[in-house]
């Protein structure tokens, strides 16, 4: 007996993030991030969507492809979501710009090479911009679920639970879909030896970026200004620490 | 020309943030010589339509449909673009809420705009070209964005503009989109929704507590001091990698970025990435039994001593200070 096999296409978004413990800091009169030491990782929140993929292929069901829009300095953080699980990668030769520039370029990509599935993380933790998810969606005519805590795939079927203010939603969808993955989707994997081995022989397509006019830009940064010291407060005296809040700080 | 701000309804009802966003729009539009014209989509009863007159919008578009009682970012996105273009908006301002987010690329995709997400000051305005400051590195820094596109739109993070009266009103006018059935795919099965909950990104007030706690168990005394504050309550990540808690009370660099007044951490050694989300909050009280503990540094008040102690006799003492 003979079963026909449906292959999903599974296409997973991530960027490449200074690592959560960096100090941040700026060069050029505060007009760009100060790169010098730092050590870049997978953003965290792609990070969930790359396990999830990886978890959705287990079984051999599903295709999963890794891409970055990014120079070749990338390349290690593009190895290591090979090492994580993804069959393919594919990177766009381009420094990010700004989120529509990315986007474009991913969207791009797809319309020559349609998948089933597109995750991404639900922000980076750099720019800290959740735009990707949605603009990518949007040129791509197809309907996306901004932070989604679960998602299951059933057939041709997505259901996604979304956090909102104070709740959770429940929605469902077929597919195609674009989904922006949060905490709770799936927990990070770590790569195992075999893993780390068969990375190094995957494919990484080098793909050249199409043009895009930029809409936005950076024009400078800074950082907080640090706090004032501490005002200690004897454990013995609680009622001086809700004076303080009430007379000096005034949230209470 | 005028600016156009987009006010989201919860089950019929305008929260702070909702005021938040018209009265930052009404900045802008006093800035650029505009009107200010707010939508609303969804069941919403004109006497609370009406009341986002006195906060500064002159105009009230009223969208109601059956098909539109659930939030759905395509559809809302088609809706919000067709009614920027009608009134010939500049600027779309929205919240960046866990909607705004889904919903903002989309309408800035249609109107070929740039969208500056998670905004927390008004921009510089000079000619066409807008100067925004927003949070980076998950608020270890700021950045300043410079929009120069014809139309712009502004997602604006909840808690950081104060709300402003104005004493003006309001014309409602109802407004009857086009509806596409494709961008209906994505349907709402069931929203779940605790109602005697604060919600966290809102909250002006967060106690949070972490692995200081000892377990899952000890969480009453943290919802107790919640209580009487009327706060939020949060945890670090290894509280909710634990599953003590849920993620979606998980405070930091990888959860949610807080912002509130007062931001009470117990139990919580101030590990960088907890402090990238909380760094932004105006006062932050700290109590730990270690007085070595980071989070001493970045800290506005401070008590060295035992969660278990500590917190039940702050509870009592709030409680004598709220009925005094």
């Amino acid at each position: 007996m003979f079963k026909t096999l449906i292959i999903m296409k599974i296409l997973v978004c991530i960027s490449n993030v200074p690592d959560t413990t960096s100090k941040i800091t700026f060069t050029d009169n505060n007009t760009a991030f100060n790169s010098n030491g730092i050590q870049y990782i997978i953003n965290p929140y792609d990070e969930i969507a790359l396990a999830k993929a990886v978890e959705l292929a287990e079984g051999g069901n599903a295709s999963v492809t890794v891409i970055n829009v990014g120079d070749q300095s990338t390349e290690p953080t593009i190895r290591k979501a090979l090492a994580v699980g993804a069959d393919e990668a594919v990177r766009i030769n381009a420094a990010p710009r700004d989120a529509w520039f990315v986007a474009n370029q991913i969207a791009n990509y797809v319309k020559e090479n349609p998948v089933d599935l597109i995750l991404t993380g639900r922000e980076s933790i750099d720019y800290n911009g959740t735009q990707v998810t949605a603009i990518v969606a949007e040129l791509l005519n197809l309907p996306s679920v901004s932070i989604a805590k679960k998602l299951t795939i059933n057939n041709n079927e997505a259901t996604i639970e979304r956090e909102i203010e104070g709740g959770k939603e429940v929605v469902s969808t077929s597919l195609p879909v674009v989904v922006g993955t949060a905490e709770g989707v799936a927990e990070p994997k770590i790569p195992n030896m075999r893993g780390i081995m068969s990375a190094r022989t995957k494919p990484l397509n080098v793909i050249e970026p199409i043009d895009v006019t930029v809409l936005s830009k950076i024009t400078g940064y800074e950082s907080p200004t640090p706090r004032g010291a501490v005002t200690l407060v004897d454990a013995g005296n609680v009622d001086e620490l809700v004076n303080l809040l009430h007379s000096k700080a005034k949230v209470i | 020309m005028s600016i156009l701000v987009y006010v989201e309804n919860i089950e019929g009802d305008f929260k702070k943030s909702a005021f938040e966003v018209v009265s930052y729009a009404k900045a802008i539009a006093d800035q650029t010589g505009d009107s200010l014209t707010a939508i609303s989509i969804g069941q919403v009863a004109d006497e609370n339509l009406s009341k986002l007159g006195n906060y500064g919008a002159s105009k009230v578009l009223n969208v109601q449909n059956e098909q539109l009682k659930n939030f759905v970012n395509k559809a809302y996105g088609s809706i919000l673009a067709e009614a920027a273009k009608s009134e010939q908006a500049k600027v779309v301002v929205l919240s960046n809420s866990f909607s705004g987010k889904g919903l903002a690329p989309r309408i800035a995709t249609k109107l070929n705009a740039a969208l500056a997400d998670g905004a927390i000051e008004l921009p510089e305005i000079s000619g066409d070209t807008f100067k925004l400051k927003k949070s980076a590195f998950s608020s270890k820094a700021f950045a300043t964005e410079e929009l120069t596109t014809a139309v712009k739109v502004i997602a604006v993070n909840p808690n950081s503009y104060e709300v402003k009266e104005t004493g003006g009103s309001a014309t409602i006018e109802s407004f009857t989109p086009s509806l596409n059935q494709d961008d209906f795919s994505v349907i709402v099965k069931e929203i779940v929704r605790a109602t005697d909950k604060i919600s966290l990104p809102e909250a002006e007030i967060v106690v949070s507590a972490g692995r200081g706690l000892k377990g899952p168990e000890n969480w009453g005394i943290i919802e107790e001091l919640a209580e009487v504050l009327g706060a939020a309550t949060a945890c670090s990540k290894p509280v909710s990698d634990a599953d003590w808690r849920p993620h979606s009370e998980h405070v930091g660099q990888t959860g949610i970025v807080v912002s509130p007044n007062l931001y009470i951490a117990i139990g919580i050694s101030g590990a960088i990435q907890h402090l990238a989300g909380v760094s932004s909050s105006k006062t932050i009280v700290v109590i730990n039994k270690d007085p070595e503990a980071p989070f001493f540094k970045v800290a506005d008040y401070g008590i060295v001593g035992d969660a278990f102690e500590v917190v039940p006799k702050l509870t009592e003492a709030l409680k004598k200070f709220k009925n005094s």
